[in-house]
Order: structure tokens, then C-alpha cells, then sequence
């Protein structure tokens, strides 16, 4: 059989190299041995999983680690996000949450917006493959839902 | 042998391009694509004779009947049943499980009973049987695997018991491909008196089928893999535990007679039928039957086994790739899962949907078995009467770049 050739120069937009390095080497996996928050995010169709411990100074995020298991998007994305929130408020947290849920369904955002999500802005290529917006969105939403349950309680 | 490129003009789907890319479709064990006869056959039933049935003395409603009650008859022929009134047509495999489950399961499983199960069944095989135990206070045991993904069956006299009232397990797993020893297990459970209620939602579109050879109770399968429309299952039943079994719904179409406070029932399998049934997808999956009748379901399974033996020297050569399931073609069916340490399946998944290949990726409705197999999610493989060689050299090599991609 002769050999193909492949252009897979369309998927780069997906696969850039930043997530693939997130992916290959995830951030903050030395899990935190006392936590205030914990937050889960699963995929019941896929399988995919992301787990965050979160220690809290006062209302500000001092500390995270996260483990997990699934496709280089969901696991790049959650290792961002952890490497994201440190130092930020649980309501800067939501706020990075909500500007990231909306670059991913496309809306724009403004330059803080944008600054504040950082190496995150590397995953609005992700957009473009519909279907894999939900593992980008993964550890984000569950963020964002452990944020509301925690200031409930 | 299979003319598969006559077979293939018989697809309309298959001209189609993804990504400037003719269609590779191996995604067969989740739904395979429709003939044009199939497609045909709801047309001319929409168009031409559509009415509801048993119930109408009109020209339509009479036409429409025989069709229905005709295709029921190409089902039980096809799967060597004896009378027709043993098949209830049900929206899909699952729905047939749940009626088992919530109908013979409800009233002959009781506290302290065992219902076996295997570690390779598909959610619909094994959440029914969970939810029945919890509500009857039985328990649920499982056969469990060996290395090759075959049953481990050295301790199945310690399994089957006298307290083991169900033997339920798949003829043919939708992830490992392994085919089950169904006959020699069903005679074991009726030995000992328990009943056995097979899932064939991936044999019987694969190869032949005869539930009455097999001697099984209950027996389960699909339309939508068999060529056929989705909405449209069967599940068989021996006849004289359908006789005893109560309705699982209740309402028009499946009494005899009734009165302000109470009701009698129809005839089988009525009985079982409630509500206007899906008459076109019945009509549909008839259409289905005939046209894998015409290539015949021997020739169809040595097809099968002969792209799946191909694809497993192919495989073979990707050395970063991990192949699940048994080595004996002739103990396997046409699905083959795959696992990379370096891809993710999903993104195996993405890539290949850009060389316009069609696989399915994930646990497969099969948590427990991707847990054994100790990885979170596979990608899986499979065949049908329509795929080439040709499509397993280009599955083969775009996995190959796809690893090459993410290793750069």
C-alpha cells in the first residue's frame, strides 16, 4: 500500500502546541493535603473526569491541585485552570469561569477578559470542533458550580 | 463472497465526503447505515398506504396490517422462532430488557434469588437487572473475563446454583467482539433451573441466529444495526412464559375487553403491544431482513471475519497500539477497540473524523468492562457487509499519523 500523506494542518487550531504541553505535562498534580473546596467534573458520555482541591486564605484561593483522566482537551483545560486561579477570589474565579464559558460559544470578550483568562485564550480553537466544547468546558463549569454551592453554604 | 462494491451502491450514505474525504463508516456496532430499499420501504409506506392497524376495515388500514404482521413473520423466521406470536416488538434492545426485567423479573425474582450477569454486558444488560435486584431483594453475580476478553467459564458450576433464577449475558460483546458460548450456557442454567435471556443486539445483525437451536427463554435484538430504521426491536420469548407473563403497558391496542373498573387482555403478542405500534420502522426492518436474506448471513459473517482478520494483521504492524478481545477469528465478531497510552480516543476520535473516518470512541455503554480492561475509554472499530480492505489500510494509516502527531 502506498502511504498517505495527511494534512493535518485544520486540527492545529485545536491541538496547539501550549495544550498539548499542558496535556503532556499537567500543572499542580501534587495533591494539597487539606482542602476547603473540592470540585468534580464528569462526563457521563465520555467518561471524561476532572478533580480540584482548593485551599482558601479568606475568600482568595491559595492553593489547588488537580488530578484527572481524559482527552488532551479536557486535561490541558483543567491544568490551565488551575494554574489560573491561584491568587484569585472565589468571585474572580466565577468571573474567569463565565468569560471562558463564553469564548467557547463564541461570544467576544473584552481585552481584560481576555487577559485574565491568559494561556486559556489558546483553547478558543477549540470552538471550532463543536462537539469537544464540552471537554474544554469540563473543569471550568464545575468550578463554577463548586464556587455557587460554596457560597451557599 | 461478498460483491461489496454492489453491495456499497446499494448505500446511498457512502458517496457522501467528510471533510473533502469519502466516508469511511466503521462506527457499524453503535448503528449501521440503511440500504436504499429500507429507506424505500418507508417511503412507500408514508406514501402509499399509511393508516393504523387492527383496527380499521378500510383498504389502508388492511394493507398496512398484512405489512406489519408480514414483516413480524420475516422476523421470527429470521432468527429460527417458531410461531410469531412469540416476538413483542419494542422500541430497541433496551426496551426489550426492561420489559423482561419489570414483567417475568418482577414476579419470578424474589428476596435471596441470584441473577447472572457477565462483566462484559452492555449497560441495557446489566442496569435493569441491578434496579430489578434492589427492588426484589435479589442479588447480581457476574462470570468474569479472562485476558483475551473471553468468559472465564472454569467456575460456572459454582455460578449457576439452584438459587441462580437468570442467566443474562450477551451473545456477541459491542466492545470486545468476543461471541459467547450462549447454547452450552444455556443448557448449564437450565439445568439447574434458571432461565437465560440473551442480548442480541450485536449477533443478529452478524450472523446466523436461531433462538430456537440456542434454546434460550428471552432473546433480544435491535433494528437499527441490522440495516434497519431506529425505534423498531424485537424481543422473543418462549412461548409458554409468555403465556404467564402480565402486560408491561397498559392501554388501547392491548386488551380484549373492557369495562369501567377492569379489562381482559389480547392475544400474543398484543398483549404486550399497547398504543399504536411503530408500524413504518416494523415495515422497515422487514425491508431490512429481506435484503441481508438476499447476501445471506453465512456469507455475511465470513466477510466479516475475513475484514476483521485483515484488520488484525493491520494492527498489528501500529506497535503503540493496544488491541482488546480474542484472537480466534472464529470466537470474535467485526469489533475491534484499540487503546494508545500517547492519544487520548477522543482525540484519535477527532483526528480520524478529519480523514472523514467514522469510529466510535469512549466507554461503550460499558463502564464496568472499560474499568477491567483498566483505561477510561477505548476507541472502537467495526464492520458491516459494506466496509473494504481498502478502508482498514486507511483506518491503519491515519491512526499511524495521528500517533506520529502527537508524538512530534
Amino acid at each position: 500500500m502506498s502511504s498517505p500523506t495527511f494534512d493535518f494542518s485544520e486540527v492545529d487550531d485545536l491541538y496547539q502546541e501550549i495544550i498539548l504541553d499542558h496535556y503532556r505535562s499537567p500543572r499542580n498534580q501534587k495533591e494539597i493535603p487539606e482542602s476547603d473546596m473540592d470540585v468534580t467534573g464528569i462526563n457521563p458520555f465520555c467518561g471524561d473526569e476532572v478533580h480540584m482541591r482548593i485551599k482558601l486564605s479568606g475568600e482568595s484561593i491559595s492553593a489547588v491541585s488537580f488530578s484527572g483522566n481524559g482527552c488532551s482537551i479536557s486535561q490541558a483545560s483543567a491544568s490551565m485552570l488551575s494554574d489560573i486561579i491561584k491568587g484569585k477570589s472565589l468571585d474572580e474565579a466565577n468571573n474567569l469561569y463565565v468569560d471562558f464559558r463564553d469564548m467557547m460559544h463564541g461570544n467576544d470578550l473584552n481585552e481584560d477578559s481576555m487577559d485574565n483568562l491568559g494561556q486559556a485564550e489558546a483553547l478558543s480553537g477549540v470552538k471550532k470542533f463543536p462537539i469537544r466544547i464540552k471537554c474544554a468546558l469540563l473543569a471550568w463549569s464545575a468550578l463554577g458550580d463548586a464556587v455557587k454551592k460554596h457560597k451557599s453554604e | 463472497m461478498l460483491d461489496v462494491n454492489h453491495i456499497r451502491k446499494d448505500f446511498p450514505i457512502l458517496s457522501r465526503t467528510i471533510y473533502g474525504k469519502p466516508l469511511v463508516y466503521l462506527d457499524n456496532a453503535a448503528t449501521s447505515q440503511k440500504p436504499t430499499s429500507v429507506i424505500q420501504s418507508l417511503v412507500d409506506y408514508y406514501e402509499s398506504y399509511n393508516s393504523n392497524i387492527h383496527r380499521g376495515v378500510h383498504t389502508l388500514s388492511m394493507e398496512a396490517t398484512d405489512r406489519h404482521e408480514d414483516a413480524r413473520s420475516k422476523c421470527t423466521r429470521f432468527i429460527g422462532a417458531k410461531e410469531d406470536k412469540s416476538l413483542i416488538m419494542v422500541r430497541n434492545t433496551t426496551e426489550a430488557i426492561n420489559l423482561v426485567a419489570q414483567t417475568w423479573g418482577k414476579h419470578n425474582i424474589s428476596a435471596g434469588d441470584e441473577i447472572l450477569t457477565t462483566h462484559m454486558e452492555h449497560h441495557s444488560n446489566l442496569v435493569p437487572w441491578q434496579k430489578l435486584a434492589e427492588q426484589n431483594g435479589a442479588s447480581l453475580q457476574f462470570i468474569e473475563l479472562d485476558e483475551d476478553g473471553m468468559l472465564n467459564l472454569s467456575n460456572i458450576d459454582d455460578l449457576i446454583t439452584e438459587r441462580t433464577k437468570l442467566l443474562a449475558l450477551t451473545h456477541m460483546s459491542n466492545v470486545l467482539g468476543t461471541i459467547n458460548p450462549v447454547k452450552e450456557l444455556t443448557a448449564v442454567a437450565h439445568k439447574m433451573g434458571a432461565k437465560v435471556l440473551i442480548d442480541g443486539a450485536q449477533s443478529v445483525p452478524h450472523m446466523k441466529v436461531d433462538v430456537t437451536d440456542l434454546d434460550c427463554d428471552f432473546f433480544a435484538f435491535s433494528g437499527h444495526k441490522m440495516l434497519a430504521p431506529t425505534g423498531i426491536g424485537v424481543l422473543y420469548v418462549k412461548p409458554e412464559i409468555l403465556e404467564s407473563m402480565e402486560p408491561f403497558l397498559f392501554g388501547g391496542d392491548m386488551v380484549s375487553q373492557v369495562w369501567d373498573d377492569t379489562a381482559t387482555w389480547n392475544d400474543l403478542p398484543w398483549k404486550f403491544e399497547a398504543g399504536t405500534p411503530n408500524i413504518a420502522d416494523l415495515i422497515g426492518l422487514g425491508a431490512a431482513i429481506d435484503y441481508l436474506e438476499s447476501l445471506g448471513m453465512d456469507q455475511v459473517r465470513e466477510h466479516e471475519m475475513a475484514l476483521t482478520g485483515y484488520a488484525l494483521e493491520q494492527f498489528d504492524r501500529l506497535n503503540d497500539i493496544k488491541v482488546f478481545g480474542p484472537k480466534d477469528l472464529s470466537k470474535r465478531g467485526g469489533v475491534i477497540s484499540f487503546h494508545s497510552d500517547d492519544v487520548h480516543p477522543h482525540d484519535m476520535g477527532t483526528m480520524l473524523d478529519r480523514e472523514g473516518i467514522a469510529i466510535r470512541t469512549g466507554h461503550h455503554c460499558a463502564m464496568p468492562l472499560t474499568r477491567k480492561l483498566s483505561v477510561v475509554a477505548t476507541a472502537r472499530a467495526s464492520f458491516y457487509i459494506y466496509n473494504t480492505e481498502e478502508e482498514v489500510d486507511k483506518l491503519t494509516a491515519a491512526i499511524r499519523a495521528t500517533l506520529d502527531y502527537f508524538a512530534k
